[in-house]
């Protein structure tokens, strides 16, 4: 197994409320190497955006903050970096320079007072320590990686000026520019029409595969994990369920929730005996299950559920290398 | 004209859309939002209407249900033509029309309790005068929700539940026709699939007519009876479901297809066959809106919109070219 | 992202109570309000002394065991003078904050809802809000005639823009919200639709405006009065108070001090009711917490 770029280590982030402090992502653990797209899957509620914010150390403070656990990464340098308990202003550092960020909304992520071409080159410039005119080169270059038609032109353009396939390319561009190491993706093409997701999802693909990158994809959309993720972790309830490689996750799913998720897809819908197509739905909803301690989260809604799912809370246990589920009854799926 | 032929025979459609259009503001800044089109809607039957921004789908819906006032064409809903009419003449369109949103949260009423949401429909109408609860309390039951959930507010549901409420005030006054306006995209995967099967149970229990707005294929494979294509306000392809998804002849709609992520990993990956963004409906390109991302566009394109061309079976696409040819061109 | 922080499901009314004693602050402004508007409906029976009534021998006397906050110009108790000021002072802010908000609602929606009307509406609103408050104030009191009676409806006159503005611009969200759809699509009536859905849906942020609009009139009200073009100086009220003893601020400071501090007072409470409604009503900022 090659080094780890990424290493989460039984994660748990807590956030106080005014009804108290509540763990929305519990015992986390995930591995993401170099040029590998890891995707973290998971319904809204399941800790997957949270699971990301705490690794790019932007959990909203100071009510979040990382309870429990370590998020090891590792530098250019070689060193290897606790991101949990590294001063802020390390972290910040290596935000930008090594590991980069993209999110669903672009136009919220840039500023809108700023061009494309300023906005890359300012930080260009601050990671990079190039000149004025180097960077604004570098802005144009960028610009061209991501494809990005009359490049020269859009270097002058603002954020509202462009489309929102387009701001994503900018976006896109901005976190490229420093050559990270590592990129966060957090639901980037959930805003964007289909034929533009595709565009954004190739592009995305592509430059893991020139840089060597390692890609940490988090969305809903199991359509697109299929499509760019290599392996797949799926969170419900702030922990993570299952671990596989996409293809034999998706063939072979050894959780109930993985299997139930699947096989609620449109797409996987049969005809039933009025003649009519429908979908194998998972009953009930997600309600307050990342507060079930004592008990498999996912047992109110099981169909497979048992006694001993209401009384144990299972661990999640590697079925081969790579491959787990946290499910006592895994073997029987 | 028959003399026994007093209301709608069965074989008329519900709704006949003919040459609508919509366009919003003036020039030089006119939205040309929706642009010459026109479909029908059998009584039962689901039609999708799909495409990406700017399609103009979800104006086309607003258009159906005269929420929004159209700039021409027809709209025949139970054979009469409603487009014109004041609205103090709409309370029959009212009373067999309804819509159901996207968004389970903006779309109830935070300070109306659920028997107020559903006691406003039946009152707009005056139905189930005397047995409003008794009613209140089927309309729940037929999607699934509760009796003792009428004395709830919506915050006190989840996303799923809320939407539910939303259908049962559609469904309050026993209309014919129900406009769908991306009713599940905003539900997580395991909650859209409980809608989806609560929609196909209506259908058929009330024999519900659905104009069901949607850019997600799958879920309009699975279940809309005919499909709607459309592109910066114009229709691309129109016809049977299953026959548009396994045959298509229109560019766009094969694009759209193929662009459609599946959640299979064997399925060939990442299929881009669509360069550039969408263009503006400010300025849309000449002749055909979709030539300037087409594969197959040739010269003649940008001269005429090209007219819609039979494929069979009321399978109609506009296109000069055919999709058939695209094989080769990918 | 909202992770797994759902709250338990309470009645709407419980919880706001549950933030309201979250925010001492907010909690101590409500409770010095309420108190001072008790004492200001038990007037009769906190004050020692006949507000009105003149011993000229006991003019201007410090505070004592008998004049707890001294006595005035006139030998009038101050502290009599400053509770019956209080029913003064308060009365006119609440008939102010009533009147303003009512007219501003009507106009506020009607602005919002009706794209005929929200032209003209809006065009007076933007004139009657280019003057100052004050000067406009004084002017409308001068050509009314000063009692008070006329400072309520030139300040409600003064107000009501403002109520105006921020229920325009409430109304202009909750519109193109898909429940006001929804009920457009079912043949519910416009009457319904603006009072139900669009009234019902506005009525917080009429309420945060209600409790500045009440501490600006309060405020309003002393300055008119100490400007001379309020309410007649017979009638006490904390302005008036502070306009007849500022000659003898100097030599007797509690003839102004006290009426002062009460103003201070509650306007200050009445602006972190407001603020604190504001936070507690906005679910965005309530989340920050």
């Amino acid at each position: 197994m090659t080094q780890a770029l990424l290493a989460i280590e039984d994660l748990e982030v807590r956030f106080g409320t005014e009804d108290g402090e509540v763990a929305p992502v519990t015992g986390v653990d995930l591995r993401v190497a170099p040029g590998e797209t890891v995707a973290l899957v998971g319904e809204s509620g399941s800790g997957k955006s949270v699971s990301s914010l705490a690794v790019m150390g932007l959990l909203p403070r100071p009510a979040g903050r990382v309870a429990k656990g370590r998020i090891l990464y590792r530098t250019k340098a070689g060193e290897t970096i606790d991101l949990a308990a590294a001063p802020p202003d390390r972290v910040r550092r290596l935000r930008g320079a090594e590991i980069a960020m993209i999110f669903q909304e672009p136009m919220t992520s840039l500023n809108p007072v700023l061009t494309a071409g300023e906005q890359i080159a300012e930080s260009v410039r601050l990671h990079l320590r190039l000149d004025r005119r180097a960077a604004l080169r570098r802005a144009q270059e960028m610009l061209d990686l991501v494809e990005i038609p009359a490049a020269a032109k859009r270097l002058h353009d603002y954020p509202h000026q462009m489309s929102g396939g387009m701001r994503q390319r900018v976006m896109i561009a901005l976190a490229m520019a420093c050559h990270p190491r590592l990129l966060i993706a957090d639901e980037p093409t959930t805003a964007l029409d289909v034929t533009i997701q595709a565009q954004i999802l190739a592009l995305i693909d592509r430059l893991r595969r020139e840089t060597g990158m390692g890609v940490l994809f988090i969305t809903h959309n199991l359509g697109v994990v299929a499509e760019v993720a290599d392996r797949v972790a799926v969170m419900y309830a702030g922990r993570i369920v299952e671990t596989g490689p996409v293809g034999d996750l998706f063939r072979h799913p050894r959780h109930p929730y993985t299997a139930g998720l699947l096989d609620s897809l449109p797409a996987r819908a049969t005809r039933g005996p009025d003649g009519r197509r429908h979908v194998r739905a998972i009953p009930g909803s997600l309600g307050r299950a990342a507060a079930i301690r004592d008990a498999c989260a996912f047992s109110p809604r099981c169909e497979r559920v048992r006694e001993e799912c209401r009384t144990t809370p299972p661990p999640l246990e590697a079925i081969t290398p790579g491959r787990a589920a946290r499910c006592l009854f895994w073997r029987e799926m | 004209m028959s003399a026994e032929r007093l209301g709608p025979a069965s074989g008329d459609p519900i709704l006949a859309v003919e040459g609508l259009t919509k366009r919003f503001g003036r020039p030089p800044a006119e939205v040309r939002a929706v642009e010459q089109v026109s479909f029908t809607v059998a009584p039962g039957e689901v039609v999708g209407l799909v495409g990406e921004s700017g399609s103009g789908k979800s104006t086309i819906g607003r258009l159906c249900l005269r929420l929004v006032d159209p700039t021409g064409g027809t709209i025949r809903f139970e054979g009469e033509d409603v487009s014109g009419l004041p609205e103090r003449r709409l309370k029959p369109l009212r009373r067999r029309a309804q819509m159901i949103f996207q968004d389970p949260y903006a779309s109830l009423n935070p300070r109306l309790r659920v028997s107020g949401i559903l006691g406003e429909a039946l009152d707009a109408h005056g139905l189930a005068r005397g047995r409003r609860r008794e009613r209140m309390a089927e309309l729940l039951d037929l999607v699934g929700l509760a009796p003792e959930h009428l004395d709830r507010f919506p915050h006190e549901f989840s996303g799923g539940q809320r939407q539910r409420i939303g259908i049962a005030r559609a469904l309050a006054v026993e209309p014919g026709l129900i406009v769908a306006d991306e009713p599940v995209s905003a539900l997580d995967v395991s909650v859209q699939a409980q809608v989806l099967n609560l929609l196909q149970d209506l259908r058929a229990r009330l024999n519900l007519a659905m104009l069901f707005i949607s850019h997600d294929l799958d879920v309009v494979e699975l279940l809309c009876d005919r499909v709607v294509v459309l592109y910066l306000g114009r229709v691309m392809e129109i016809g049977p479901t299953a026959e548009v998804v396994a045959r298509p002849r229109h560019p766009y709609t094969r694009a759209l297809l193929a662009a459609s992520p599946k959640a299979d990993p064997d399925a060939p990956r990442i299929a881009r066959l669509l360069t550039g963004d969408i263009p503006s409906p400010i300025a849309p390109p000449s002749g055909c809106v979709f030539r300037t991302r087409c594969p197959l566009a040739v010269e003649s394109c940008a001269h005429a919109v090209p007219p819609m061309r039979e494929a069979g079976d009321g399978h109609r696409f506009a296109c000069l070219r055919d999709a058939s040819e695209m094989r080769e061109a990918a | 992202m909202t992770g797994a922080a759902t709250s338990p499901m309470n009645a709407p009314a419980l919880l706001f109570l549950r933030r309201l004693f979250r925010r001492k602050l907010v909690l101590v402004a409500a409770l010095v309000l309420l108190a001072i508007v008790v004492v200001a409906l038990a007037a009769p029976w906190v004050s020692p002394f006949d507000p009105g009534a003149m011993r000229v021998v006991r003019r201007l006397r410090p505070p004592s065991p008998e004049h707890w906050l001294g006595t005035d110009e006139l030998g009038r108790d101050v502290f009599s003078r400053v509770v019956y000021g209080a029913r003064a002072s308060l009365g006119i802010g609440f008939s102010v904050v009533l009147a303003s908000c009512l007219v501003g609602t009507v106009f506020g929606i009607l602005a919002g809802y009706e794209r005929r009307l929200d032209g003209p509406i809006m065009r007076v609103v933007d004139a009657l809000m280019a003057l100052p408050d004050i000067l406009l104030a004084i002017f409308l009191v001068a050509v009314l005639g000063a009692s008070a009676g006329n400072v309520v409806l030139a300040l409600a006159i003064v107000y009501t823009p403002r109520v105006v503005r921020v229920v325009r611009a409430s109304t202009l969200v909750v519109r193109e919200l898909p429940f006001v759809e929804a009920a457009r699509a079912l043949g519910v009536g416009t009457p319904r639709i603006l009072a139900v859905h669009i009234l019902l849906n506005v009525a917080s942020p009429i309420l945060i405006q209600a409790t500045f609009i009440f501490a600006y009139a309060v405020l309003a009200e002393a300055g008119l009065s100490f400007l001379g073009a309020g309410v007649p100086p017979e009638i006490p009220t904390w302005g008036t108070m502070i306009a007849s003893g500022q000659q003898y601020a100097d030599r007797a400071f509690w003839t102004v001090l006290y009426p002062g501090l009460a103003i201070v007072l509650s306007a200050l409470s009445l602006q972190i009711l407001g603020d604190g409604l504001r936070d507690m009503l906005d679910p965005k900022l309530r989340k920050a917490v």
